[in-house]
């Protein structure tokens, strides 16, 4: 597989020079391959927002570098807004970004000011609500007489539309219920495997995480702790709580009985990870059958 | 009667005499809320949780039916202010909540304009931080905390009225799991140790198991009630409302429906970790 992003010893400090300096990323060096999906967590304060913010040239590195695509993106300072365009961000609480006159207007508007016009940017805007789930006549309304799901969605379409080769969101489903959660997290996936983007998300939902990562990065005090595959993460719990995190609950309750002495593989993420493991082990006891 | 009694409460945000089929966000709800009790009311977005919160001190007034708040109708403005005094309510977004620039001058705000007196007000700001465990960041300022920190000083705010009910409606939402359990770990020591009534509207069903009452609503209305075990053990009417059940229930319940020997559901992951020990022998 081939990298699309790397980062070589990158740091970042805050207010450098003044009395209030504080560093918040500390010398953080890996690789992303074209395609993966990487989920980033760490408690408030670890440094991972301001790690996504340097990813596409929001904020300028103290130290180190990022290289997108073989090429540092501040070789040439002057070319970044460039970079915004291949690597696509969502904030947080992207509903309360939205301002246009219609939910079209709104998604199309990162679309035009990469220079998409005509029927290229009609189906940019068409494709990207499809994959976020908005009804065709949802987009001559004002985006403000969407729901809130639908607001977020439409927040977040207007940076598919733009068709970044990466996309990072920062925590997509926070404050939304556990319906919409689940809503939105299954058209990211969908999205990341139907047009084979690398996509970064930020959780703090590690169950989130766990379900749908193939690696995870994560931070701690500014340093990067860890970058392993999903299961090795997640297998390593307490170090995980040592840094304010939680694994899954059926991770948990499945490592418990593990120490128990039950013959339970590491890593289980997910309830029907579980279920089959119990069944399996139920049934070679007869207790089911 | 109960602290705060609510008696077939209907609420709708259309104006109901000049539309049609107005939506009623509240639609006949009727709940008694102990004193010194700890609830939980779930429910997905638009079901009319939040409504039901600002019905609890007088924010909003029902369109038919009734609110007492120890035996004061809110509809009487008279009583407004006395409700108020009695019901605090803590909000989703801690940055929304915070009006000054260092933590100590936040917490008066509202004792200052209940007119207390200032030698009153220093002794309620001092115990309320140190209630929930900010006394050592009196003198910072708001907007350098963390989200957790911020929604501590959002309820010291609330507890230095001296509120006997605290409402807070998904407190926990733009926080971390650290930050969370902070909070989770604030309200139950004000709950347990002060006897302070606390009503907490969330989406998380791991804070909900902690409370000694859970109310789901769906659609308006309240869909079922009790205590933790009672709720969270109808695991398929919770499914079938798309809510959310602790993983450990879900397992359990799962592993039941394949034959497996299990009376009672679990909702902690020790709890199930004990059963599953008892089940696999």
């Amino acid at each position: 597989m081939s990298e699309i992003l790397e980062l070589k010893n990158l740091g970042f400090v805050y207010g450098q020079g003044t009395p209030f300096e504080k560093r918040a990323v500390d010398n953080v060096s890996l690789k992303i391959n074209k395609g993966e999906l990487v989920g980033i967590i760490g408690h408030t304060g670890s440094g991972k927002s301001t790690l996504v913010q340097m990813l596409n040239g929001l904020i300028k590195p103290t130290e180190g570098e990022v290289i997108l695509d073989g090429k540092s993106i501040w070789a040439e300072p002057k070319k970044i807004r460039s970079v915004r365009f291949k690597v696509g961000m969502v904030f947080q609480y992207p509903e309360y970004q939205l301002f246009e006159e219609t939910v079209y207007k709104d998604i199309a508007f990162g679309a035009i000011n990469k220079g998409l016009s005509g029927d290229e940017l009609d189906r940019a805007v068409r494709s990207a609500a499809e994959f976020t789930s908005l009804k065709p006549e949802l987009l001559d309304k004002s985006p403000f007489d969407l729901s809130g799901g639908e607001k977020r969605r439409a927040a977040i379409a207007g940076v598919i539309a733009m068709q970044p080769e990466i996309l990072i969101l920062d925590e997509p489903t926070a404050g939304l219920d556990p319906m919409g959660r689940e809503i939105l997290l299954s058209q990211i996936v969908r999205y990341h495997k139907e047009m084979g983007n690398t996509v970064l998300l930020v959780s703090h939902s590690m169950e989130d995480i766990a379900r749908v990562a193939d690696r995870v990065i994560v931070m701690n005090n500014s340093k990067l702790m860890m970058f392993d595959t999903t299961k090795e993460v997640f297998a390593r719990g307490d170090e995980l709580e040592n840094y304010g995190l939680k694994v899954p609950q059926i991770t948990r309750i499945m490592q418990s009985l593990k120490q128990r002495g039950y013959d339970i593989p590491d890593g289980i993420l997910t309830v029907d990870e579980a279920l089959e493991t119990l069944s399996a082990l139920l049934k070679k006891e007869g207790k089911i059958w | 009667m109960n602290f705060i009694s609510v008696q077939n409460v209907r609420f709708s945000y259309d104006d109901i005499e000049e539309t049609k089929n107005p939506v009623y966000a509240v639609d006949g709800v009727s709940l008694e809320f102990e004193k010194g009790g700890f609830t939980a009311v779930i429910g997905h977005n638009g079901c009319g949780k939040s409504t039901l919160a600002k019905h609890l001190n007088a924010m909003l007034l029902p369109d038919s039916g009734k609110v007492y708040v120890d035996g004061d109708d809110t509809s009487d403005e008279n009583k407004t202010f006395d409700i108020r005094e009695k019901v605090g309510l803590v909000l989703q977004n801690p940055d929304n909540q915070l009006v000054a620039s260092i933590v100590e001058e936040d917490v008066a705000f509202g004792p200052e304009n209940l007119g207390v007196e200032p030698a009153e007000i220093r002794k309620r700001v001092d115990s309320a931080l140190k209630a929930v465990g900010m006394y050592d960041y009196r003198m910072h300022a708001p907007y350098k905390l963390s989200g957790g920190q911020k929604q501590r000083i959002a309820i010291a705010g609330v507890l230095a009225i001296e509120p006997q009910c605290i409402v807070l409606d998904e407190p926990t939402a733009m926080l971390d799991p650290s930050g969370r359990a902070e909070v989770m770990n604030t309200l139950i020591k004000l709950n347990r140790e002060m006897g302070i009534t606390v009503i907490l509207i969330t989406h998380f069903m791991e804070e909900a198991v902690l409370a000694d009452r859970v109310v789901v609503m769906d659609s308006g209305k309240v869909l079922t009630q009790g205590t933790p075990d009672e709720v969270f053990s109808q695991v398929e009417l919770l499914k079938k409302h798309r809510l959310d059940v602790p993983q450990a229930a879900e397992l359990a319940f799962r592993l039941k429906g394949r034959g497996a020997k299990i009376d009672k559901i679990p909702l902690t992951a020790e709890d199930c970790v004990n059963l599953l020990g008892e089940v696999l022998g």
